[in-house]
């Protein structure tokens, strides 16, 4: 029995400069032989075990491949593991883009994203964790697996997972239809069937193709420091996002309270990925519109890894404010006075020695000017890399899978096309099919269960 | 008051496809096994369709031949028409069907019934299982003693195989006609739900349905499509010569409902027992009557009907495809209005029939009950439809009952070995609130579980079970020599480049050679085959067709089969994991409340089965790998 290789990131992506990618499995060392060269070129030397070499890690094990990065890697051959198999670590450079990047080579090699706790369960299955310790396993997986499934389904935008249901939706008939025709042959024909199902076939490729390069950007998936933008209304929040994001992505009015849905970003400083969250902004409202979008804000800052708290420094404090403040009370946050290109009615060495401001960073900017974000961006990466900020592994992981999960489906979607072309008969179309409607469900957390038998029943009049 | 009393190994209630299968399986492994049937003269009745297969039914049916059992014999002695369906598409979805003749169909089984030794057929209403409790854990167990008939009179019995088919609490409808009657106006069985109710036992409502018979005198043929069988004909079984039935075939008939039928149905859906709320039992989707068909698909303008002959010495034909359970003089009209049937004279009227049955999660894998020890089940009673679906059932039922009386360890097939392995462990293990066909779709490995390769898979375990001699199993086993070695040799022997070849390849479309290849594959590429090949392969063995067929499909599927193997791999590991069906979940901290509350009600019987259960993460199984790692697979 073969057992599969895995690999994922083993530290968080939190404060220090070093990210560990652990391998684990019989392809550890394989993997390693086609991505890792010595810094004379040589390949790694994997004669002894418990050695750490020096070197770079490269995209794929061509000749003009591209360095990723510098790295260490460390052999340990199992029993003598933690996992108690053949294990890699490679330790290379902690940005959340090069850790990615790495894994995702390591991926391309033949190993797979490690489920929530795997590494931990095979530690347990090799008895390389005392048996005392088989609750604490136990407890690990089931907390990993509730995280991963609430960034799961966090992750995806409204419309990324719409669009993946849609896409298995068209796929299910297609099942079903081949199906149907297979279990009742004198009733449903497949006459014709071919060309349909190739048409039909390549707009659901074209998209899934798609799915797979927005996930590239980071778009599908949000990732990297939950960001959350509060204020009052009006206080520039839009505009700031808009400065970030160095486009017109949100409607900037003078009109306050413009803003009555959340809106969410990517944005990158260098190594530091943020996933930014606009809100409406925050006052006593009588409408019912702009009151669930402030609903909105204040459930979207709970869940943040750090608050920008935007303020108009042009008008004073009130009791919005302390609403505010009430709101944030106990989390990471920085305060943005917007608007230092009007006179200053706030002043911010007031702001730092007022208790209720809890000691965040104040810094002074603005919007219109975009002047002030250099300093923005430095006191982010200083937080994230003191360890201020912590942003979630699991979310890269989970990012990773679906991205893995949309590419096999590509691959069986592929595969179908291929036996299009080669004439095979139709019931094999439906296997590579039924293939690819699975990993698209995993992405959403959705099994298949008996959808092909209901499907059929309810699209196709079936017998006699 | 004195009663009769008579001891038994085995007694099976029920004489119909399930029925007979059990009962031949225990008494030719020597129990003594007494069959209960309302009637002896409806043994293996056929109440609705007249054949046997069809897809994935055929598949079933051929396993249960490879296994030992009756079906595939009996039917291969009493067909009056065959055919492979789905031959244009891949192997794994061929199948066969044959028409029967029904009459002969029952009258041959029967025999062989009456010719087995140790086997008692009994004609009585079974309307009891008698019992004695047992001590458990967790609330009542019982262990069987015998079953009590509507007379009184009490078999002792080690084990009982209950396979009562439609026949529980029947009732027939159609209108505002309904009768407290089995099929075809035979006696209901109105005690025996009681009886199991009173011992714990979860009873479902089903509905099923028939169409009309009619007058082959009535029908003007002319107005339909002919359906004849196909020119070769192989036969179900294994062990039957196919020499033997290359026999003359009757036909059957092709034509269509119209718009005029449907307004019909439509113009009396208010007279119809299924939409005024008078049928309670829930019916089949897979085979819908055909004011179902008209209400959930209203764009089609027209629906195919099969007539069908229902045997050499009737006139009575079948109208498959129009299964109905409206009024009488609704029937009329609607078959009136469809092509070839203007002047149709109905011999017996379509009706829909509701009985009682279990829900069959109460059922372990070996098809005995799980709170009485020693009760089996199969067929209908078990919520399934078909023939070949209760006849599987009634086998496995009825060999481990056997098991169970001889000491033995008993046999599950699983979901990589068999269709049958299919239907029985969805039956025991995933909800089911319809009567379950068998669907290839059903079937995750079907590739590898072809009707064409059921003796390769399961000819063993028929001959370890007892109930395939020496003499068969022999025959499999060089089958099995002979593939080998032919695919052997196909994919050591080179083809050069040379102008024949070239020649060849140009004729059958297929690109021409670059430089040497084997035989292999040329089987392989999508154009070829193995036959077509013959002129290119001068050392070709002279080889039955059974063995050319395996041949073909092994090389030219190769790559999708290994894919399958390498996935039954995985699939085997979780099922060898064996969990005990006396355990409390809720022990387990870390699984979740949901996972835990349906493994108690589950009580799985491996990790394997445990993650097929709706409701039951994949954190949820790595949760108990490790608590069953750390405390022993088998001592929980």
């Amino acid at each position: 029995m073969k057992t599969e290789t895995i690999a994922a990131i083993a530290t968080g992506l939190t404060d220090s400069g070093i990210g560990i990618v652990r391998i684990s499995g019989p392809d550890a060392f394989a993997v390693i032989r086609k991505i890792f060269r010595k810094k004379n070129g040589a390949a790694a030397d994997l004669s002894r075990s418990h050695t750490v070499q020096y070197g770079y890690l490269y995209e794929d094990d061509k000749e003009d491949s591209e360095k990723l990065d510098e790295v260490l890697v460390v052999i340990m051959k199992g029993p003598h593991s933690y996992t108690g198999e053949d294990t890699a670590e490679i330790d290379c450079h902690g940005g959340v883009l090069m850790m990615r990047k790495i894994l995702e080579a390591v991926l391309r090699h033949g190993a797979r994203a490690a489920e929530p706790g795997e590494f931990t369960k095979r530690a347990f299955l090799n008895g390389r964790i005392d048996l005392s310790q088989a609750e604490a396993v136990i407890d690990v997986i089931s907390a990993k697996n509730d995280l991963a499934l609430k960034n799961s389904m966090r992750q995806l935008s409204g419309s990324e997972s719409a669009k993946i249901r849609g896409l298995r939706e068209k796929i299910l008939y297609e099942i079903a239809y081949i199906e149907s025709a297979l279990d009742d042959p004198e009733h449903i024909s497949l006459d014709g069937y071919r060309e349909k199902l190739k048409t039909g076939l390549k707009e659901i490729i074209a998209q899934v193709k798609k799915l797979i390069d927005s996930a590239d950007y980071g778009r599908m998936v949000s990732e990297g420091i939950r960001t959350v933008i509060v204020g009052k209304p009006n206080a520039g929040k839009s505009s700031l996002m808009n400065v970030l994001l160095g486009e017109d992505r949100a409607i900037v009015t003078e009109i306050a309270g413009t803003t009555r849905d959340t809106l969410e970003e990517q944005v990158r400083f260098g190594d530091i990925s943020l996933q930014i969250t606009d809100t409406a902004g925050i006052r006593d409202t009588e409408d019912v519109i702009e009151k669930i979008g402030v609903d909105r804000a204040r459930n979207a800052a709970s869940g943040a890894d750090l608050i920008i708290y935007v303020i108009d420094s042009s008008v004073p404090l009130d009791e919005n404010d302390s609403e505010i403040l009430d709101m944030i009370s106990g989390q990471k946050a920085i305060i943005l006075l917007n608007k230092s290109d009007l006179p200053a009615v706030v002043d911010p060495d007031r702001i730092r020695a007022d208790a209720r401001f809890a000691g965040h960073p104040v810094i002074t900017v603005s919007a219109r000017d975009e002047s002030g974000f250099d300093e923005l961006k430095d006191t982010i990466r200083e937080m994230f890399y003191r360890g201020a900020i912590h942003a979630n592994d699991e979310v890269l992981i989970t990012n990773l899978r679906h991205k893995e999960a949309l590419v096999s489906a590509h691959q069986s979607l592929m595969m179908v096309m291929e036996s299009i072309e080669n004439g095979l008969p139709e019931d094999f179309f439906s296997i590579d099919l039924t293939d690819a409607y699975a990993q698209l469900g995993s992405i959403i957390g959705e099994a298949v269960e008996d959808d092909v038998v209901n499907e059929i029943f309810s699209r196709f009049c079936m017998g006699k | 008051m004195a009663v009769l009393e008579e001891y038994y190994d085995i007694v099976v209630v029920g004489a119909g496809h399930a029925g007979c299968e059990a009962a031949l399986a225990c008494a030719r492994l020597g129990l003594e096994t007494i069959m209960f049937t309302v009637s002896v003269d409806s043994i293996a009745l056929m109440p609705c369709n007249p054949n046997i297969g069809g897809s994935s039914k055929g598949h079933l049916v051929r396993e249960l031949d490879a296994l030992g059992g009756e079906m595939g014999k009996n039917i291969d002695k009493t067909f009056i028409q065959s055919r492979m369906l789905n031959e244009s598409k891949g192997p794994a979805v061929h199948s066969l069907r044959a028409q029967a003749d029904k009459q002969d169909y029952s009258r041959q089984m029967r025999k062989t019934l009456e010719n087995t030794d140790h086997l008692t057929i009994r004609q009585a209403e079974v309307s009891e299982i008698v019992t004695e409790e047992i001590s458990s854990d967790g609330g009542k167990k019982y262990r069987i003693s015998g079953v009590k008939t509507v007379s009184g009179a009490v078999y002792h019995a080690k084990a009982v195989v209950l396979a009562t088919g439609t026949y529980l609490k029947a009732r027939c409808i159609f209108g505002d006609v309904s009768n407290y009657t089995g099929p075809n106006g035979l006696q209901a069985a109105n005690h025996l739900t009681d009886s199991l109710k009173a011992h714990g036992i979860e009873m479902y409502r089903f509905k099923t349905g028939t169409p009309a018979r009619v007058d082959r005198r009535s029908l003007d043929f002319s107005k339909m499509e002919e359906q004849p069988g196909d020119e070769y004909i192989q036969p179900f079984s294994f062990s039957t010569d196919p020499d033997s039935v290359q026999k003359k075939q009757v036909s059957c008939w092709l034509t269509y409902t119209n718009e005029r039928t449907h307004e019909i149905i439509r113009q009396n859906l208010d007279r119809s027992p299924l939409f005024s709320g008078e049928i309670e039992g829930t019916g089949p989707r897979y085979c819908p009557s055909i004011e179902d068909k008209v209400v959930k698909f209203p764009d089609k303008e027209r629906h195919q009907i099969f007539v069908e002959p229902e045997g050499l010495y009737t006139n009575e034909m079948y109208l498959s495809g129009m299964s109905s359970s409206l009024p009488e003089d609704v029937q009329h009209a609607m078959y009136k209005t469809v092509p070839g049937l203007e002047h149709v004279k109905i011999v017996r009227n379509a009706y829909a029939i509701e009985y009682d049955c279990i829900n069959s999660l109460q059922l372990a894998p070996t098809l005995e009950f799980k709170t009485i020890e020693g009760l089996f089940s199969g067929g209908q009673f078990n919520g399934s439809s078909g023939y070949e679906e209760a006849a599987v059932q009634g086998f496995m039922a009825g060999v481990n009952a056997a098991m169970k009386v001889l000491g033995r360890e008993p046999y599950v097939l699983d979901r990589s070995q068999a269709y049958i392995g299919v239907l029985i462990d969805d039956l025991v293990t995933k909800e089911n609130h319809e009567p379950y066909r068998m669907m290839t779709s059903r079937a995750e490995y079907r590739l590898l579980l072809r009707q064409d390769n059921a003796d390769l898979r399961l000819r063993a375990v028929g001959h370890e079970i007892g109930l395939v001699s020496d003499e068969e199993y022999e025959k499999t086993c060089e089958k099995k020599r002979k593939i080998e070695e032919e695919i052997r040799r196909l994919e050591r022997t080179n083809i050069g480049v040379n102008p024949q070849v070239q020649e060849f390849l140009m004729q059958h479309k297929s690109t021409p050679l670059k430089s040497g290849i084997t035989l292999a594959e040329l089987v392989r590429r999508p154009e070829l085959d193995y036959v077509m090949l013959t002129e290119l392969d001068e050392e070709r063995p002279n080889l039955a067709r059974d063995i050319i067929e395996q041949v073909n499909i092994n090389i030219k599927y190769e790559g999708y089969i290994r894919r399958q193997e390498q996935q039954v791999e995985q699939f085997k590991k979780l099922e060898k994991k064996r969990l005990s069906v006396n355990f409390d979940y809720c022990r387990i901290k870390g699984l979740r409340l949901e996972a835990a509350q349906k493994l108690n009600l589950y009580k799985p019987v491996s990790i394997g089965q445990a993650s097929r259960i709706s409701g039951v993460s994949p954190a949820d199984i790595s949760v108990l790998l490790v608590y069953f790692e750390k405390y022993g697979g088998n001592n929980v």
